[in-house]
């Protein structure tokens, strides 16, 4: 700049033309305008469409005014950056709808009367009744699937993590990657063929438990290691040094500098198995009445007593569906949000 | 504890002292509870295995129980009459629904996944990323029951324009032609598992553009390269193999879904042409609905046809694994 004396004549041709801030949001307008013209005209009445015409007019008129004013590579730029937000608007509504729907039509039957009353007498048509059965039959099959996937989960990770080399480990680390991939369906069916078809014991909430486990166990393990990992090595050296056996040096001082970490992973994954419905579908069965004895008998769960609602397919059911889906979604969230409070509260302190 | 401990425990002490042995000695790991300790996790690791081969093993032999009785051919039969004597039952209607409504998931989801991930990383207001990641972390873990009943009730009613629309202009195709059933069909359910799938691939996607070096974008900015150019020759190479293996981790959950499925097609067993029109079935699908009226044998045959998926997820994502794990970092199995 200092060397060179630019002339204005060719100050205009180092810069080239550029639309104004403002374009963006103009060519928006103008094509929510143009998608509502043209779906209007053509008669078309799904508003999903009109969206879609909006759209596709924004995409095509920024790239035409961006060509002629600012050239084709900025045009190109603007075209992208068009469709990273049609993207991310197109991909919103959907899950902005799951929830909206959920809390709105679940909020119609959703009370305390719901929640502490079982199926019991209830007929599909007849509105009443409430999920207190299914609640009681997932909170004890969870709970049974977290005893027994948590410590066998948390153990791996530490022979991953401290004592892990050599072939057994890698052999282990990949499993339980692939195993993070096991269908639902396919956990259910392997209990079902091992522990009721072979075993010949009869459908029951342990059943489901030790599905749920199997989905459990590689979550456990996985985000249990991330957290050990990050557990700085001068704490275990100077552990050691000080004489401690390597086993009290995991339990007193690993452990717990990570044990923030750990709770999160296990919320997380309790959350993920919460939800799941076909290894219950096919091992727990499903029951309209109270069964508080999760080693007999068929139990109901939450998941499953939506699933059996919508399938009745009558307005009261239809409404009890989505109540019970309400609950299993708040259930699910509380757990994440405190599972990520916690991840921030208590994340270990990597040192400097 | 102490040296003398330490010093009699150092000449190796038996023969059947391997190398493993030694190592252990080497560290000072040889009291009974670093013993008790590491066989107890040693267990649980084995435990695991023991777990996985279990399920291969177990799901096999009640698989071929069912398939020694089958008089159809178990992988073209279009039929699944597990009642008749003798039974036929095959899994060519199954394995086509499933790979198709996995493809058609595949196909909407993975570009917008990208999209919506570039966004929060590269295009969004600073203050607006992070929420909007948390959000879609939060929406990764709703349940795909849910999914299900907002699929039925609300989303297939909204679905009838569109199959109108498709079956004007592209019906002629034959692919996308419409008789007017409820929209209960295979694009139906390949819509519904992309919404579902979204939140992981953009999750794990978002994690490996977050990561991509920022020297070479400076660089490529201080070139004179626009935005857009930043990310498609820095930003996507780096980030390539992460969104295939995020890719083939949301394609395992499509093709293993359950629910979503059953309760949003309406099936039948045979192939339609249309995807527009309803029928057809997949594996998981087809083990739901089928299990509650199955005799033993008919569960048998539904666990042979389980083990399919078994063996196609394996698979997927075994190949996913294997491109994750030469680059080790993004590993998805968080999220």
């Amino acid at each position: 700049m200092s060397n060179a004396p630019v002339t204005r004549k060719h100050a205009s041709t180092l810069r080239g033309g550029s639309l104004p801030k403002w374009s963006p949001w103009a060519i928006a307008a103008g094509s929510v305008v143009a998608g509502l013209g043209i779906s209007l005209a053509a008669g078309l009445d799904s508003k999903v469409q009109w969206g879609l015409i909006a759209a596709i007019v924004f995409v095509l008129g920024t790239y035409g005014f961006a060509a002629r004013v600012e050239g084709r590579r900025q045009a190109k730029d603007r075209v992208a950056t068009s469709m990273v937000w049609v993207c991310f608007i197109v991909a919103v509504v959907p899950l902005v709808s799951l929830i909206w729907e959920t809390l709105k039509r679940g909020a119609k039957v959703f009370d305390v009367y719901f929640l502490s009353h079982s199926m019991g007498v209830v007929a599909d048509t007849e509105t009443g009744g409430g999920i207190y059965h299914a609640l009681i039959g997932t909170l004890e099959q969870v709970g049974i699937a977290s005893l027994i996937a948590v410590p066998v989960g948390v153990l791996t990770a530490i022979y991953l993590v401290e004592y892990g080399r050599g072939k057994l480990a890698r052999a282990v680390t990949f499993f339980v990657d692939v195993m993070t991939g096991i269908p639902s369906i396919v956990a259910g069916l392997f209990v079902l063929s091992f522990w009721i078809l072979i075993m010949g014991m009869g459908y029951s909430g342990f059943a489901g438990a030790m599905a749920l486990a199997i989905l459990m166990m590689p979550v456990v393990v996985r985000s249990t290691e991330e957290m050990l990992k990050l557990v700085p090595n001068e704490l275990r050296e100077a552990s050691l040094a000080l004489g401690i056996p390597k086993w009290r040096t995991i339990l007193k001082v690993v452990l717990p500098t990570s044990i923030g970490g750990i709770t999160t992973g296990v919320m997380l994954a309790v959350a993920r198995i919460t939800g799941e419905t076909a290894p219950v579908l096919l091992l727990v069965w499903g029951t309209n009445f109270i069964n508080n004895n999760p080693f007999s008998g068929p139990q109901a769960s939450l998941p499953l007593y939506i699933y059996r609602q919508y399938a009745a397919g009558t307005p009261a059911s239809t409404d009890r569906a989505w109540a019970a889906a309400l609950a299993l979604i708040l259930f699910v969230m509380i757990l994440n949000m405190g599972a990520r409070a916690i991840a921030r509260w208590k994340a270990p302190k990597t040192g400097r | 504890m102490d040296i003398s401990t330490q010093s009699t425990q150092a000449p190796p002490p038996t023969p059947r002292s391997s190398s493993a042995s030694r190592k252990r000695a080497a560290r000072g790991a040889t009291r009974p509870g670093d013993r008790v300790f590491l066989a107890l996790s040693r267990g649980s690791g084995i435990l695991l295995l023991v777990i996985m081969a279990a399920i291969a093993v177990f799901l096999t032999y009640r698989a071929s129980l069912a398939l020694s009785k089958n008089e159809g051919n178990f992988l073209t039969t279009f039929e699944w009459n597990t009642g008749l004597v003798p039974p036929v039952f095959g899994i060519a209607v199954l394995a086509f629904g499933t790979v198709v409504s996995a493809i058609i998931a595949m196909a909407l989801a993975v570009p917008v996944a990208v999209g919506i991930a570039l966004f929060i990383t590269h295009y969004a207001p600073r203050k607006l990323g992070g929420p909007i990641a948390y959000v879609i972390d939060l929406l990764a873990a709703v349940p795909s029951i849910v999914y299900g009943l907002w699929g039925a009730i609300v989303l297939v009613p909204h679905l009838n324009g569109l199959f109108g629309w498709l079956d004007t202009y592209l019906g002629w195709t034959g692919i996308f032609s419409w008789q007017g059933g409820a929209p209960r069909s295979m694009l139906t359910v390949g819509i519904l598992l992309a919404i579902m799938i979204l939140p992981i691939i953009t999750n794990v996607s978002r994690e490996v553009f977050r990561q991509a070096p920022q020297m070479h974008q400076e660089a490529a900015l201080a070139l004179g390269a626009t935005r857009w150019e930043v990310i498609r020759m820095s930003v996507l190479p780096f980030g390539r193999s992460g969104v295939i293996s995020a890719s083939m981790l949301g394609l395992g959950r499509a093709l293993g879904e359950t629910m979503a499925v059953a309760t949003v097609l309406s099936p039948t067993f045979d192939i339609q042409a249309s995807l527009l029109d309803p029928g057809g079935g997949t594996f998981a699908q087809n083990i739901a609905a089928k299990f509650n009226e199955a005799t033993v044998f008919g569960q048998d045959a539904l666990i042979a046809s389980g083990l399919v998926l078994f063996v196609i997820t394996l698979l997927v994502n075994g190949a996913a694994r294997f491109i994750i794990n030469r680059r080790k970092e993004y590993s998805g199995a968080n999220a």
